[in-house]
C-alpha cells in the first residue's frame, strides 16, 4: 500500500489543473437540457478534445491519453474542483466507448470513437421501453434483419440527451420468437433517420432532459450492430457494469458537493445551530464522500492489479445515490425558506442547490433502481437463493 | 498510489483466519465464558505461537516489528472471531506505549520481551474509558494520571469487577494512588503517547467492529439460506435480501476508511486522528446495522442465548462505546470538517 501520488501523477495533476484554469468557462453554461445549452456543451467537448482531455482513459490512437484509473480519478478531481461544465457526451465517452473497445470491429472503432471524442457525435442510450424498465429483458422494440439492413419498429423511452443527441445505442429484439434476454442485439443508429420521431419529455425541473423515441420501419445498416446478432444482452451488461462500476459517477462529484455543503453550513450558522442534526449531516456527508473516494481508489488499485469488478459494483450505485440525496436534503433544510427558489431567481446560489436536489431524486432510479441493485448484491455477492 | 495490501500481509491475515476458525469456534468461546477468569491461558499461548503477541514489538526486544497497517487486518479477524481476550491491549497498545517511552525507562527492557513471548498481560487505563479491561489478570497496569504514565501491579490497586453484557469483556474499576514510585513517564512526554494510544485503540476497535459486522452478516446469510418458511428458504424473500444487502453496502464503504486510518497512523499523517475517528464511526455504524438486521432475519432464534449471533452482537454494542464513544469521535471529525482552513474537496483526500 502506498497512498501518495507518484511524481508523474503529480505532474499529470498539475498539467490538467493548468489547462482547466486557462480554459474553463467563467460563467456557468446554460443547462444542456436546453437547445442553446446543448450546443455550448458540445463546443466545450470540442475544446476538451483540442487539449486531448475529452477521453483521457482511451488509447492515444483514438484521441485519448491511455490513462489508468488512478490518472482518471485525478483528472476527475481536477475537473470537478475547477467547476468545469457537465459532460454532455458522458453516455458516449464513459459508457459506450469501453464497450465499443471490447466488442467493436476495427472499422467501428475508427468510425465512431474519434467523432465521439471530439463531440461531433453526442450519444443517447436506448434501453428502457414503456413495458421494460427494471425488467429490461422485457424489451419488445424489434429490429428485423432484411438483407444488409435492420428494420426497426417500436418505442424506447426515458432516453437521456436524446432530444438533441446525434446517435443512439441500445438493445433491440432481433429474434421475434425469442424470450427474455435471448434474441436481443446491440445496435448503434443515427437519430436523424427517416421514420424516427423524438418526443421530448419534461422532467421535474421543467426541462426536457430525456425523450421518447418512436421507430416506424426505420432502416439501419446491419454493420451498425455491436457484437454478434442475438448476443446483445451480454454486450449490454458490459455497459451496465461500467456504468454502475466506476465511470458513471466519479467520487470527485460528491466531494465537491460535500465541500460546498460545508461552506453552506458555515454561511448559515443560525440554521445549523437551531437544528443541530443538520450540522451532523453535513459532517456525515463529508465522511461518506470521503469513503466513496477511498473505496474507488481501492477498486482502482485492484483493477490495476488485474482483478475484475463483480457484483460489488452494485454497492457503489446505492452508496453514491443515497449520499447525494443526504447532502442535498441537508442543503434544503439549511436553506429553509430560500430552498424553494428557482435557479433564475435573484438568489442564484439557492437555485443551484434546488437543481441538485431535484436531480438527486433520480439517482436511486436511473442506471438500475436501488432495489434492483439490492437484489443483485443479495444474489450475486452474498449468494442468497434466487426468488 | 496503490490502495491494496501486499501479498504477504494478506497471506498472514489468511493464516490467522484459518487458525482462529478452529481455535476460536463459538462452542469454545462459550466454554471460556463459563470459566472464572473468562480467559484461557491455552488460547493465549496459541495466539503467541502464531506470532500475535510479538507483532509490533521491535526486533531488538524479541518481536517482529510490524506496523499499524499489519495489525489492521489481524484486528478484523480478532473481531470476526470475537476472541475472548484483550490481546490487543497487551500486544498493540501496551507495546506502543512502552516502545515509544523515553529510552531510559527500564520497564521497556523488562516487559517488551515478555510480552513478545506471550508471557505477560498488560492492561491499559486511559481516561476516555471509565473502566479498565482485564485488569485483574494483568501482570502490569499502565495507567494515565494527568498525562503521566504510571506502572503498577494489580496488587497495588483496588479492583472492582463490573460485569458487561459481553461476557468476554472483563472490566474493572481501579482505585489507586499515583506516586513518584509508580510514575514511569512525565506528562510532557506522556501527552503524545496517550494520544497515540487512544488513536491505536480506537483503530483496533474500529477494525474489530468491521470484523464483527462481517461475521453477523455471514450468520444472517447462513441462517436465511437454511431456514425455510412458505416452502422456501427465507433468503429468497426480497425483504430479507434487502436487509442483508444494506449491511453489505455499509461494510463495503467502511472497510477502506479503516484501512486508510491504519495507513495514516503508520505514516504519522497529520490528519491521522481524524481518519481514525472517521473509521470508528463508519465501522460502528456497519456493526450496529449488521446486528439489527441479522437478529431480524434470525427471527425468534436471534433472541436466544443458544444462537451464536448473541456473542457478536454483544461484543459490537460494547466495543462501539469503548475508546471514545460516537459523540467523542463525531466531535473530532466535526472540528476538522467545520473548522476554518480545512482542506476539503475532490483533490484533498490524499494531499
Ligand atoms: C433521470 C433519468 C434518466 C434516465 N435515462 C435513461 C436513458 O438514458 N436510457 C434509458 O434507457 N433509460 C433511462 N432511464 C430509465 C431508467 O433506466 C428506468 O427508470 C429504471 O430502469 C426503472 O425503470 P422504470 O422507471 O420503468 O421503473 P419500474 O421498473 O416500473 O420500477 C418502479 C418501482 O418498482 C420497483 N421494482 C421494480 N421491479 C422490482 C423488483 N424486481 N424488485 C423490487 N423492486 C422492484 C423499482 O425499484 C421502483 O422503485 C432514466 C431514468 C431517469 C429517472
Amino acid at each position: 500500500m502506498r497512498l501518495e501520488y507518484t511524481e508523474p501523477q503529480k505532474r499529470f495533476r498539475a498539467e490538467i489543473r493548468d489547462w482547466l484554469a486557462a480554459n474553463t468557462p467563467r460563467e456557468t453554461l446554460p443547462s444542456f437540457d436546453t437547445e442553446a445549452g446543448f450546443e455550448q456543451h458540445r463546443a466545450w467537448e470540442r475544446k476538451l478534445f483540442s487539449g486531448r482531455w475529452s477521453a483521457v482513459t482511451w488509447p492515444t490512437e483514438v484521441g485519448g491519453r491511455g490513462c489508468d484509473l488512478i490518472e482518471w480519478l485525478i483528472f476527475e478531481e481536477e475537473y470537478w474542483r475547477a467547476g468545469a461544465p457537465l459532460r454532455v457526451n458522458q453516455n458516449g465517452v464513459f459508457l459506450l466507448a469501453p464497450t465499443l473497445m471490447e466488442y467493436g470491429t476495427e472499422e467501428q472503432k475508427k468510425r465512431f470513437l474519434p467523432r465521439m471524442a471530439s463531440g461531433e457525435d453526442i450519444w443517447a442510450q436506448g434501453w428502457s421501453e414503456p413495458g421494460a424498465g427494471s425488467d429490461l429483458a422485457a424489451i419488445r422494440c424489434k429490429a428485423a434483419l432484411d438483407g444488409d439492413h435492420y428494420v426497426i419498429s417500436g418505442q424506447k423511452t426515458w432516453s437521456t440527451r436524446a432530444v438533441w443527441a446525434d446517435w443512439l445505442f441500445g438493445l433491440f429484439r432481433t429474434d421475434p420468437d425469442s424470450q427474455r434476454h435471448h434474441g436481443l442485439t446491440f445496435i448503434l443508429l443515427p437519430l436523424n433517420l427517416p421514420g424516427i420521431t423524438i418526443r421530448p419529455i419534461r422532467q421535474l425541473n421543467g426541462l426536457t432532459g430525456f425523450a421518447e423515441i418512436f421507430f416506424d420501419e426505420v432502416k439501419v445498416p446491419a454493420v451498425n450492430r455491436l457484437g454478434a446478432e442475438g448476443q446483445g444482452w451480454n454486450v449490454a451488461m458490459a455497459t451496465a457494469g461500467f456504468e454502475r462500476g466506476l465511470m458513471l459517477r466519479s467520487p470527485a462529484r460528491f466531494q465537491q458537493t460535500a465541500r460546498n455543503l460545508v461552506q453552506l453550513c458555515r454561511e448559515n450558522p443560525a440554521a445549523a445551530e437551531a437544528d443541530p442534526v443538520l450540522r451532523d449531516q453535513v459532517v456525515k456527508g463529508w465522511m461518506d464522500a470521503e469513503a466513496y473516494a477511498l473505496a474507488t481508489y481501492r477498486t482502482a488499485g485492484r483493477l490495476n492489479r488485474g482483478a475484475h469488478i463483480g457484483a460489488e459494483a452494485s454497492t457503489n450505485k446505492i452508496f453514491w445515490s443515497e449520499l447525494d440525496l443526504l447532502m442535498h436534503e441537508t442543503a434544503m433544510h439549511l436553506l429553509g425558506p430560500r430552498a424553494e427558489l428557482m435557479p433564475d431567481a435573484p438568489d442564484v446560489a439557492a437555485g443551484h442547490w434546488l437543481d441538485g436536489f431535484l436531480f438527486a431524486q433520480a439517482g436511486p432510479i436511473y442506471a438500475g433502481t436501488n432495489e434492483i441493485q439490492r437484489n443483485i448484491i443479495a444474489e450475486r455477492m452474498l449468494g442468497l437463493p434466487r426468488s | 498510489m496503490d490502495f491494496t495490501f501486499e501479498d504477504q500481509q494478506t497471506a498472514f491475515r489468511d493464516a490467522i483466519r484459518r487458525f482462529l476458525m478452529t481455535e476460536a469456534a463459538p462452542e469454545h468461546l462459550r466454554e471460556i465464558w463459563e470459566t472464572k477468569s473468562g480467559r484461557s491461558t491455552e488460547l493465549r499461548s496459541k495466539l503467541a505461537d502464531q506470532g500475535l503477541t510479538a507483532l509490533s514489538v521491535p526486533e531488538e526486544f524479541g518481536g517482529i516489528g510490524l506496523s499499524d497497517l499489519d495489525w489492521v487486518l489481524v484486528q478484523q479477524e480478532l473481531g470476526y472471531y470475537a476472541i475472548p481476550d484483550s490481546l490487543s491491549d497487551t500486544a498493540y497498545l501496551a507495546v506502543y506505549l512502552l516502545t515509544n517511552m523515553p529510552a531510559d525507562v527500564a520497564l521497556k527492557r523488562e516487559w517488551l520481551p515478555r510480552i513478545a513471548s506471550g508471557k505477560a498481560r498488560v492492561a491499559v487505563g486511559h481516561p476516555v474509558n471509565p473502566l479498565v479491561a482485564d485488569a485483574e489478570l494483568a501482570d502490569l497496569l499502565l495507567l494515565w494520571h494527568q498525562d503521566e504514565v504510571h506502572a503498577l501491579t494489580p496488587a497495588q490497586a483496588r479492583l472492582t469487577f463490573n460485569p458487561s453484557i459481553d461476557m468476554s469483556r472483563r472490566l474493572y474499576r481501579i482505585e489507586w494512588t499515583p506516586s513518584d514510585k509508580t510514575r514511569i513517564c512525565p506528562a510532557n512526554a506522556g501527552r503524545g503517547l496517550w494520544e497515540g494510544v487512544l488513536d491505536r485503540a480506537a483503530l483496533a476497535a474500529a477494525s474489530q467492529l468491521l470484523g464483527l459486522a462481517h461475521r453477523m452478516l455471514d450468520l444472517g446469510i447462513d441462517h436465511s439460506a437454511q431456514r425455510k418458511q412458505f416452502g422456501k428458504p427465507i433468503g429468497s424473500f426480497q425483504a430479507v435480501k434487502h436487509h442483508l444487502a444494506d449491511v453489505a453496502v455499509k461494510i463495503e464503504f467502511a472497510e477502506p476508511v479503516v484501512h486508510r486510518a491504519a495507513y495514516s497512523l503508520a505514516r504519522g499523517h497529520a490528519l491521522a486522528p481524524v481518519h481514525v475517528s472517521h473509521a470508528k464511526l463508519a465501522a460502528g455504524e456497519a456493526a450496529w446495522l449488521s446486528a439489527r438486521k441479522s437478529i431480524q432475519v434470525h427471527g425468534a432464534m436471534g433472541y436466544t442465548w443458544e444462537a451464536d449471533l448473541q456473542m457478536f452482537m454483544k461484543r459490537a454494542w460494547a466495543l462501539d462505546a469503548s475508546w471514545g464513544n460516537r459523540a467523542f469521535h463525531k466531535a473530532r471529525v466535526a472540528r476538522f470538517v467545520l473548522g476554518n482552513g480545512a482542506a476539503l474537496g475532490p483533490d484533498a483526500t490524499f494531499n
